[in-house]
């Protein structure tokens, strides 16, 4: 049975593009001997890819000397990490308490129903990627948005809308 | 002659457009001429200020808020360069009676240093805390915590002295100082400003308790929705190295202390501190079963103190200045100061840091001034997801531990959510269960299931099926979590749902809820 999972890991490696391969090699060269390097393995895989790519999982997991297993437990525990490629801009909308408190929940319904789409979907168009996050520390200058990294506050629908429009439009 | 223009590198700041604030500071000041000089300083917590922008000037510190890239032309047109007036002119900055009125001990520096100057940090008393500790042995160092009566900012509340004690006097090859910066609880900011904003109190905490309890490596645990956080902590970090006050010989002293900042990675349970362990192990972030405690058996199976930032960040003080300094400070068994945070729906959101004692409604009216959306305050979330939701007729209870435990509640990291009247308490507990069931990390059934049988059995008391028997099955799915849960996450969950079922009834019932919609 070792032959098939080991064939089996070699053609979920080949799915792996040329680039992301090397990164991925690349990390775990650099990263596999810190204590307790799972996680900073897999933020720098999605830093660079925007996503963990489930083909990764087994290069991962020889690294680490971990079952593959044990790095899918992970990988799929945390709420940050993505198996997929998300779009060309990532929206994390705040649910927590304080943003509610500010009309989050209005905010929420206007971006799902302008983009159609729901949490952990991405546009038809590649463009943007929708998810929830809970609490971005901005609670006083509620409700707040993360944009590609950028949290932005006091947000209003018409100023959501400029967000959208400007990630629909930039290439 | 160079004017001086400060505008804040923190989170609030940036997310209200803070850089092109500063662009068109910069621009403005080249065209007309002007040597301006912009420091982008921490947060002074004056949250509906933000982008505050400060000026110095011969009177001191002139505030500027909130400041839109649009409204800086205007600026410079009525003279704010002299700290002129204009329709955003607060005055001096340190009279803004929401400021005045504090007593900062942890955020002292917040919003006047430059985060990452370390000569800055120095100049504002930096440091003295832990080259007081270096003359100190690490008995003296624990006693002086001890003595201060500072307890657990996190939210547990536990005495931080007795946690270091427990970590001194067991013997091992290596031990940890983990720095829990997972500040997961909405409504809470405090952990972060002061990553943002005054760096090096954290890394002088964490150094001051490595020496305590001979701990020669250190990690601090940030969640990932805090990039700038990150970013700033990371170059605090190099820099602190850099100057030798981290490193393999502290301060020449031959002690050495490591620091590692590490990201978790959007699950809120990390933030409870065996979770957190596990997740910095590399695993799933899974709660342990205690004992053995941390103190014992931490990270990577060693001794580790696990303390949240602001408890570590008010050490360096407390060495500084002495244990009876501190402990003056307080009520009860509540000594020193609590940076309270005051968010969601409120006129005046931002970071206050008093002595304990001070009453719900003096936070909600004098500082906040009510709520933002100018309609009667009608509840407000204490201490996070898991805190109870309190109705007016509780907005006298007296910030202490105690005291907010007498009645079901609790303070836990200091964070106030401020909701007004067009709140529907019953989809409040229902996101309270469904918030559970998300997080739940699954080690132990009554979190792991009762959450989303909580959110089931709320749906069917909000539809009127069944309205009496489902609202005594919520009743006693909440006695169950609260007692079969091996932690917070499970066995607080309920407070925030009894507590909305208790003092708020009337949303539970179904005509309640298209009325109680604005």
């Amino acid at each position: 049975m070792s032959l098939s999972a080991a064939s089996n890991s070699s053609v979920d490696a080949a799915s792996l593009s040329d680039a992301q391969r090397r990164h991925i090699e690349c990390v775990l060269e650099e990263l596999h001997a810190l204590p307790g390097a799972l996680l900073p393995i897999l933020h720098a895989i999605q830093d660079a890819l925007g996503y963990v790519p489930p083909a990764s999982v087994a290069l991962i997991a020889q690294a680490l000397n971990l079952t593959r297993a044990d790095v899918h437990g992970v990988i799929s525990f945390y709420h940050h990490f993505r198996s997929a490629a998300p779009g060309r801009h990532v929206l994390q909308i705040c649910r927590a308490e304080a943003c509610q408190a500010m009309g989050a929940r209005t905010l929420e319904a206007h971006v799902r129903q302008r983009l159609a789409i729901g949490f952990h979907e991405t546009t038809g168009d590649g463009a943007i990627t929708l998810e929830p996050v809970y609490c971005l520390g901005n609670c006083a200058c509620a409700p707040s948005v993360l944009l590609d990294g950028d949290v932005h506050g006091r947000v209003t629908l018409p100023a959501i809308d400029r967000l959208l429009d400007a990630c629909m439009e930039a290439t | 002659m160079t004017v001086t223009v400060f505008v804040p590198l923190d989170t609030m700041s940036l997310a209200c457009g803070a850089e092109a604030v500063v662009r068109e500071i910069q621009k403005q000041a080249r065209v007309r001429g002007f040597d301006v000089r912009v420091v982008r300083n921490g947060s002074r917590g004056l949250c509906w200020l933000e982008p505050l922008v400060e000026v110095a000037t011969a009177n001191g510190r002139v505030g500027y808020g909130p400041v839109t890239a649009e409204d800086v032309a205007a600026l410079f047109d009525a003279g704010f360069l002299d700290g002129n007036a204009h329709a955003l002119a607060h005055g001096r900055v340190d009279d803004i009676p929401y400021l005045a009125t504090q007593q900062r001990l942890c955020f002292s520096r917040n919003g006047i240093i430059d985060p990452i100057d370390l000569a800055d940090y120095e100049a504002h008393g930096g440091w003295k805390g832990l080259e007081h500790a270096l003359t100190l042995a690490p008995e003296a160092i624990v006693q002086a915590v001890t003595d201060s009566g500072l307890r657990g900012r996190g939210g547990a509340a536990f005495p931080t002295g007795i946690k270091w004690k427990t970590v001194l006097g067991t013997t091992a090859d290596q031990k940890y100082i983990v720095g829990n910066a997972d500040e997961g609880d909405s409504g809470t900011f405090s952990d972060r400003m002061v990553m943002e904003g005054d760096p090096y109190r954290l890394i002088e905490g964490m150094a001051i308790a490595g020496l305590a309890v001979g701990a020669t490596r250190g990690y601090i645990y940030l969640r990932s929705e805090y990039p700038l956080a990150f970013r700033v902590f990371r170059e605090a970090i190099e820099r602190a190295r850099t100057a030798g006050w981290i490193g393999s010989n502290v301060r020449g002293s031959g002690h050495r202390f490591d620091l590692e900042l590490r990201l978790g990675a959007g699950a809120y349970i990390c933030g409870e501190e065996t979770a957190l362990l596990e997740s910095l192990e590399g695993k799933r972030g899974q709660v342990r079963v205690k004992p053995p405690l941390p103190a014992i058996k931490g990270l990577f199976g060693k001794p580790t103190v696990i303390n949240n930032v602001i408890s570590l960040a008010s050490v360096p003080d407390i060495l500084a200045n002495g244990p009876e300094w501190y402990r003056d400070y307080g009520v009860g068994d509540s000594r020193g100061t609590l940076p309270i945070q005051l968010g969601g729906n409120i006129k005046r959101g931002g970071l206050v840091e008093r002595a304990f004692g001070l009453t719900l409604r003096e936070l909600l009216y004098d500082y906040g001034g009510g709520s933002a959306s100018g309609r009667p305050i009608r509840a407000v979330q204490v201490g996070g997801p898991l805190g109870a939701y309190m109705p007016e007729s509780q907005f006298d209870t007296v910030i202490d531990y105690e005291a907010f435990a007498a009645i079901n509640a609790m303070v836990g990291h200091g964070g106030i959510v401020v909701f007004d009247d067009s709140v529907d308490l019953a989809e409040q507990a229902r996101f309270a269960m469904e918030f559970c069931a998300i997080e739940s990390c699954g080690k132990c059934t009554p979190c792991r299931i009762g959450s989303t049988r909580g959110v089931e059995v709320i749906d069917r008391i909000r539809a009127s099926l069944d309205r009496d028997s489902n609202t005594a099955l919520l009743r006693s799915l909440c006695d169950t979590m609260v007692n079969g849960s091996l932690c917070a996450l499970g066995g607080l969950t309920p407070y925030p749902v009894l507590s909305a079922l208790n003092h708020f009834a009337e949303d539970f019932a179904p005509r309640a809820i298209s009325a109680a919609d604005p």
